[in-house]
């Protein structure tokens, strides 16, 4: 036996799934696709049973390839598995057409009407008792998020029946007419504060507002967070714990050599500086979990509760008046702003674009303009006493990117770019445990993919100085590095090892004591240029080798004629 | 008074009743499932300029649709309508 949960996008799915499971959840690519769905085990009449989460879909005539994804995991039921459709109480009407289609399967099968407690005020009222003498199965009244009707839920699982509800199903849409006539009574309601606030964060000026507040809150959290993270527990840690450790052994290896060098790094005035040393233990170590871990989970916490409570379909709202003139629609927020955490994930979601050109946009765009938290933090480390004199430059030079490239990519690359369309979920509380179990996902998943490459990053390096080849690779680029964007020669260092990651490629420009000129330059340079490895990975997969191509050449392309334009303007300005 | 308007054309609050969906089939059904059908009675609850997103209310759902989506649903509206 096997349960699957069945429903439309935001109904609470996930988190009935969270309530049911517990913690041990995979999350799974369906084979073939690009989807993800979750499994995990449920109790059930003392047996432990599998259930799924299947991708929401409105219908089981599919319009994407999620909702095909749904429609394969149906067909591949066997008779002893039952359905549980997540309906949305408040939502009646439209929610029954996919119970219609999913009773027409013939499985056993029970209705849960979840958001239960916000019928009361959105003055819905339902007579269960009759909807189940109509439709013929089990109806349970839910509220996920508090867990009521969640082990009611449970019992009617194990006596799910199937329903002998007959229908004509080209007079689906009318049957629902009279079922929802006959047990839904829809009472006057007061426009609520919510309501105001929901109808007022999609309108153009007060909407525009309401993000400013709400994106300068996040970025002011995710800097607080973040700092207040490595001043108390990073910092601390690395000082107090590991800098004895890393000096014995130090002093065991001899303070010199090549293995001490490859290790532990060069000292500097006889210590160790987790930022110049860049041995492995040290700086290899330091860059991932002491600079870049605080920040890239003080994101992830601020953009799941974003996620969870319902503002970034508004935001997706309010920027698809920009970004539909760049050939890409609002929900493509989902992959810039996950970028802004890492790239990988970033390009990754660029899935969730209908059509071939706006995947190739967002992921083109997202890859160039959009700089992963791991490369601010160490750009906002680099800028040091510069502040905002630096970074507001190199953000703002980015943004313009952004836009003009955008437009660029739009008016040239062939294709459709579909509108968007999108239904915008009321503003709820999140869920904190299944908020705490994605934050906690998205960190493990960070660790797994970036600390190896840092490493990776940090030893190559030291094999690269060892060699002289950044040497001679400084020597070879120099025309272009300190002729047309003003570097140093040693920064070529930075940008040969921004191929692998770019936090250890800022850090790599930390003891050349740069410039103001030369800091927004080589920080707006390294951003572009090209993505890390692992990010250039997923892109090869996600847009194909043409593709991939294409984008990397406009990347180097943009990157070389913005650090132009950027070294000869700031000349002029700050000198 | 009665007039059918395009629900692109619809000022904020304005409400109506969806009388057409004048696309292809998948259009229709995108917007179908979502409950913009014939029959719904919806209110605008904001437009965008530069031919942004409209989002509509029908029921206790909110949708947003793209401006040339939103030009291709006709409703019937109460009162003073552009045609």
């Amino acid at each position: 036996m096997k349960i699957l949960l069945v429903g439309n996008p935001n109904v609470g799915k996930s988190v009935v799934f969270n309530r049911l499971t517990g913690a041990n959840v995979i999350v799974a690519n369906y084979p073939g696709t690009t989807v993800e769905f979750t499994a995990g085990k449920v109790r059930v009449d003392g047996q432990r049973v599998e259930i799924i989460d299947v991708p929401g879909t409105y219908s089981l005539e599919p319009t994407c390839k999620a909702e095909e994804v749904a429609v394969t995991m149906l067909d591949g039921m066997t008779d002893e598995d039952v359905l549980v459709n997540i309906v949305d109480a408040t939502n009646l009407e439209r929610s029954l057409n996919l119970t219609l289609e999913l009773i027409k399967r013939r499985k056993p099968m029970v209705v849960a009407l979840n958001f239960w407690d916000e019928t009361k005020h959105t003055g819905v009222k339902i007579d269960v008792a009759k909807l189940e003498v109509l439709i013929g199965v089990s109806c349970v009244p839910l509220v996920a998020i508090t867990g009521t009707g969640i082990k009611t839920l449970v019992e009617h699982v194990a006596s799910a029946r199937i329903s002998s509800y007959q229908f004509d199903d080209a007079e689906r849409w009318h049957e629902i007419g009279k079922i929802v006539s006959s047990v839904q009574q829809i009472m006057h309601r007061h426009h609520s504060l919510r309501d105001r606030l929901e109808d007022a964060s999609v309108r153009p000026l007060s909407g525009a507002l309401i993000a400013g507040v709400v994106l300068l809150g996040m970025f002011e959290a995710i800097r607080w967070i973040g700092e207040g993270l490595i001043a108390h527990v990073c910092s601390p840690v690395f000082e107090r714990l590991w800098v004895p450790v890393v000096l014995k052994l130090s002093g065991a290896l001899g303070g010199t050599g090549f293995l001490h060098g490859l290790l532990i790094g060069k000292l500097v005035d006889g210590k160790i500086s987790f930022s110049e040393s860049f041995g492995l233990l040290t700086t290899g170590l330091y860059v991932p979990l002491g600079a870049v871990l605080p920040y890239v989970f003080a994101f992830y916490l601020v953009l799941s509760i974003l996620e969870d409570t319902g503002y970034l379909p508004r935001l997706a709202v309010l920027a698809d008046t920009v970004m539909h003139r760049l050939g890409l629609h609002g929900m493509a927020i989902i992959p810039m702003l996950l970028g802004l955490g890492c790239n990988v994930p970033g390009a990754l979601s660029a899935r969730i674009m209908e059509s071939r050109k706006e995947r190739f946009i967002a992921a083109t765009l997202m890859a160039i303009a959009v700089p992963c938290m791991a490369q601010i933090s160490m750009i906002i480390g680099l800028a040091g006493n510069y502040g905002a004199r630096a970074l507001v430059p190199v953000f703002v030079s980015l943004l313009l990117v952004w836009l003009v490239l955008g437009r660029i990519l739009h008016r040239t690359v062939k294709g459709e770019s579909p509108e968007i369309l999108l239904d915008v979920p009321p503003y709820r509380i999140p869920y904190w445990p299944g908020l705490a179990k994605k934050v906690g996902m998205r960190m493990v998943w960070f660790l797994r993919e970036a600390v190896p490459w840092v490493l990776v990053g940090v030893l190559l390096v030291n094999f690269l100085y060892e060699f002289k080849i950044i040497a001679v690779a400084g020597n070879v680029a120099a025309p272009v590095v300190t002729g047309v964007l003003g570097l140093p020669r040693e920064a070529v260092g930075g940008l040969v090892i921004g191929f692998l990651r770019k936090d250890v490629a800022v850090g790599m420009l930390a003891p050349l004591h740069l410039s103001l000129r030369q800091m927004i330059v080589a920080s707006v340079v390294l951003a572009m240029y090209f993505p890390c490895v692992a990010t250039f990975v997923v892109l090869a997969k996600e847009l194909g080798a043409a593709g991939l191509l294409r984008a990397t050449a406009i990347m180097l392309g943009s990157a070389l004629i913005v650090g132009a334009t950027l070294n000869a303007v700031l000349r002029m300005i700050v000198g | 008074m009665k007039s059918q308007i395009r629900l692109a054309a619809m000022s904020s609050e304005q409400e109506g009743v969806v009388v057409q969906v004048l696309g292809g089939l998948g259009v229709t059904r995108r917007l179908d499932v979502l409950g913009i059908r014939p029959g719904a009675r919806l209110k605008v609850t904001s437009r965008s300029p530069l031919r942004g997103p409209v989002t509509v209310r029908i029921g206790n759902a909110q949708i947003a649709l793209g401006f040339g989506m939103a030009s291709k649903v006709l409703v019937d509206v109460e009162g003073e309508g552009s045609g």
